[in-house]
């Protein structure tokens, strides 16, 4: 994809814009760790699968999982959850496949959100949305 | 050391030279989210297993920094590639020092 | 791009998204094949029973949770097995022995869930799995009695139950046990708590309904001890009794009370052809 030299100018120029504005009253955990990921790279939104269930059977045990192939590797967040991290997947050279699963805890319905750091420096960004329900007598 | 923590390992015995095989693990572990109250309301401190990491024959397939958000008996699965014979070492790093490990050899078939 | 037809296309959408039910994830036609061998999670409710078609606990679960029990190594229940199967092979107790001196391997406890719980002649009384094994630990081997709800006693429990997996439950509801079977079946539809709600009302009334975000199963016992995924570890069946009673507002019995093992017994009963699960996922 050819970027002119005047749009790669803009867009180091609004990333370094970005970087001077002065930070929010009090700053947002799930920004400041996608920040911290990705170093402000503006981030694809192709690259990268990110499954969960539509409704979690139970907040406590909600199965993840994520595909990017390429990717370096992979940074869960719970965005609704009282600290956003969940895990970071790291694949080393013998890893077969950029695909990984766990469980996480979600402790309310929220967007899960995950980015993927490609061998190429790039970054990609998928969310999904997890109902997490309390109810009934089953707790 | 955490108590009961009993770590699970599946890897298939044997492989193709070059093949993409699936692991699974598992390890049985409270996973203290430092979150919960106790009974007279002070919270409980966190105590998880704060990494994990797969390495084949010294080099890294895999691992994963955790965060008290993983569940309770945490539970990966990942691919590996088996480029010749040797041995899968599992590594889980807990909160309080301790380091669990596991091992599974593999042939190629 | 029609942007009127849009509009439209999405307020059916969202129309139709309230009215739907809740979890359209869970498949109630699924089968449960673990390791090659299919179990039974749907078969003709036994004679005394109101209702025609029984059926287990894993249909009523998401297909996520489905798939974790048909996995050994997914489900974490297992890793109490595990556990287990070392304290069978560990002496314990001033007579030296271990479970394994007297029965060989784990396998030679297959049939016991099934029939659990079960009238013991020598002691007069109707005794649950928890009983038994306690019997043995007191008595033969001279060792302390585990806690009925301790993580020991259910590991064991599951143990045991994964030498019945399979195997249709088969309780026996008639002869010495039929005083405790009739106690368990009066417990069964007796209103409890501030709720007065009987087991009954959810379990027999309203299985496949939402009770808020719960999706109500018939509250059978064939998987138990369930791996819980609201507490990540095994839940025993008079806790779960105990659970449901505490969730009617009302005073529960306890945990290993006679009370509790007579309706043990009747809501086994209700499981008769079921196969045992255990241990199985569940919510």
């Amino acid at each position: 994809m050819k970027i002119s030299r005047r749009a790669t100018l803009a867009l180091g120029g609004g990333a370094a814009l970005a970087a001077l504005l002065p930070l929010p009253g009090f700053a947002d955990a799930n920004d400041d760790a996608i920040a911290a990921f990705t170093g402000g790279a503006e981030m694809a939104d192709t690259g990268l699968t990110l499954i969960t269930p539509e409704i979690a059977e139970n907040g406590n045990t909600v199965p993840v999982e994520v595909d990017a192939p390429g990717a370096v590797s992979v940074m869960i967040l719970a965005t609704g959850n009282p600290n956003p991290g969940v895990c970071t997947f790291n694949f080393g050279p013998l890893a077969g496949s950029q695909h990984a699963v766990t469980r996480m805890r979600l402790a309310r319905t929220q967007d899960v959100v995950a980015v993927a750091k490609m061998a190429d420096g790039s970054f990609a960004k998928a969310s999904a949305t997890v109902k997490v329900t309390i109810g009934g007598c089953g707790g | 050391m955490a108590e009961n923590v009993t770590p699970r390992v599946r890897v298939p015995s044997s492989a193709a030279a070059g093949e993409v095989i699936t692991i699974k693990t598992l390890i049985s572990h409270v996973m203290e989210s430092g979150q919960r109250k106790d009974g007279d309301g002070n919270t409980i401190p966190r105590s998880i297993i704060n990494t994990f990491s797969c390495d084949f024959n010294g080099q890294n397939v895999f691992s994963v920094n955790i965060e008290p958000a993983v569940s309770a008996n945490p539970y990966f699965e990942f691919d590996a590639v088996v480029p010749e014979a040797g041995e899968f070492v599992f590594t889980w790093n807990d909160d309080d020092g301790s380091v669990y490990t596991d091992t599974k050899a593999i042939e190629i078939a | 791009m029609n942007i009127s037809n849009l509009t439209k296309g999405l307020a059916i959408g969202a129309a139709l998204a309230v009215l739907m039910p809740l979890a359209a994830s869970a498949d109630e036609n699924a089968e449960l094949v673990i390791d090659g061998v299919t179990l039974v999670t749907r078969t003709a409710a036994p004679d005394h029973m109101n209702i025609d078609e029984i059926i287990s606990g894993w249909v009523y679960r998401n297909d996520e949770t489905q798939m974790m029990q048909m996995d050994d190594f997914e489900n974490a229940g297992m890793l109490a097995v595990d556990a287990a199967a070392t304290d069978w092979a560990t002496v314990e107790g001033e007579a030296g022995e271990s479970c394994q001196s007297c029965h060989g391997d784990p396998s030679s406890m297959e049939g016991v869930r099934a029939v659990m719980p079960r009238y013991n002649e020598a002691a007069g009384d109707l005794w649950s799995l928890e009983e038994y094994i306690n019997d043995c630990r007191t008595e033969r081997m001279g060792a302390e009695a585990l806690g009925w709800n301790s993580a020991d006693m259910i590991n064991m429990t599951a143990l045991i139950s994964l030498q019945s997996r399979g195997m249709p439950v088969n309780v026996a509801i008639d002869g010495p046990a039929a005083p405790y079977w009739e106690q368990g079946r009066e417990m069964y539809y007796t209103r409890y708590g501030q709720l007065e709600l009987a087991c009954a009302n959810c379990h027999e009334d309203n299985f496949g309904n939402y009770i808020r975000a719960d999706h109500l199963s018939q509250g059978q016992t064939n998987g138990f001890p369930a791996y819980r995924l609201k507490t990540t570890s095994l839940n025993s069946i008079h806790n779960r009794f105990r659970g449901c009673i505490r969730d009617t507002r009302g005073e529960t019995f306890a945990i290993g009370s006679p009370e509790f093992t007579a309706l043990e017994l009747y809501v086994a009963s209700r499981g008769n052809g079921l196969s045992v699960e255990g241990p199985s996922v569940r919510n």
